[in-house]
């Protein structure tokens, strides 16, 4: 892993940390008696506090993820190079647009 | 064949820990698009949410949250040996993230509907 990966892959292993561990105590307390669409939304909508929570959270975990499955792919396979760097760029960007997409969809 | 470094806690921990990544890694795709049916409406939210309640998609959902915090608990181990001035015992430390993680994932299936 580069400096500049291993950078990365820790700063935004102590912001998942903190984001981790509200999205638990939110699951969690969600959970019981059900979810519904009514009970999510109720929360979510409209509360810039909500997708200011999850845009830091998405955004982390689309840089978090693929270096570590860079890590783990250059460990476990002979996967090496650029055309894995351009995939995990790719599934970076993936992981982005869809996360921000979902939040957007459960905030407006 | 096992080789006995295989046996070392730190070996189990990063196996857990990558494992527990991918996982992650698979589901979180998946959360998204599921979430993302609420741009259709909250009806087509809720009825994906009912979807859902077949008891082996609960289980399923009880394993990511268990992935979920065994992941997080063993990256907090890997930060604060690279960060903090303190010598891990690292059997030790294992065996509370793998409690965590478990009475975490408990909580969620106790609780859920």
């Amino acid at each position: 892993m580069t400096p500049a990966l291993f950078i990365l892959q820790r700063a935004t292993a102590a912001v998942l940390a903190f984001a981790v561990t509200v999205h638990l105590a939110t699951i969690l307390y969600a959970v019981r008696g059900g979810l519904t669409a009514g009970e999510v939304l109720g929360r979510t909508r409209g509360s810039a506090w909500f997708l200011a929570f999850y845009a830091v959270f998405v955004l982390a975990v689309s840089i978090h993820a693929p270096i570590g499955l860079r890590n783990v792919l250059r460990e476990w396979t002979p996967w090496r190079g650029r055309s894995l760097d351009v995939a995990l760029a790719l599934f970076a960007v993936v992981l982005l647009a869809l996360g921000l997409r979902a939040a957007w969809a459960v905030y407006r | 064949m096992m080789r006995a470094s295989h046996a070392q806690p730190g070996f189990v921990a990063a196996l857990l820990h990558r494992l527990a990544g991918i996982a992650l890694a698979i589901f979180l795709p998946i959360h998204f698009l599921a979430l993302a049916t609420a741009l259709n409406g909250a009806a087509a939210l809720d009825s994906f949410l009912q979807a859902t309640t077949h008891p082996l998609v609960k289980m399923s959902e009880g394993v990511i949250v268990v992935a979920l915090t065994l992941h997080m608990a063993l990256g907090l181990r890997v930060l604060s040996i690279e960060f903090l001035p303190i010598r891990e015992r690292t059997r030790a430390a294992v065996s509370i993230c793998l409690a965590a993680a478990l009475a975490v994932g408990l909580v969620f299936l106790l609780n859920v509907d």
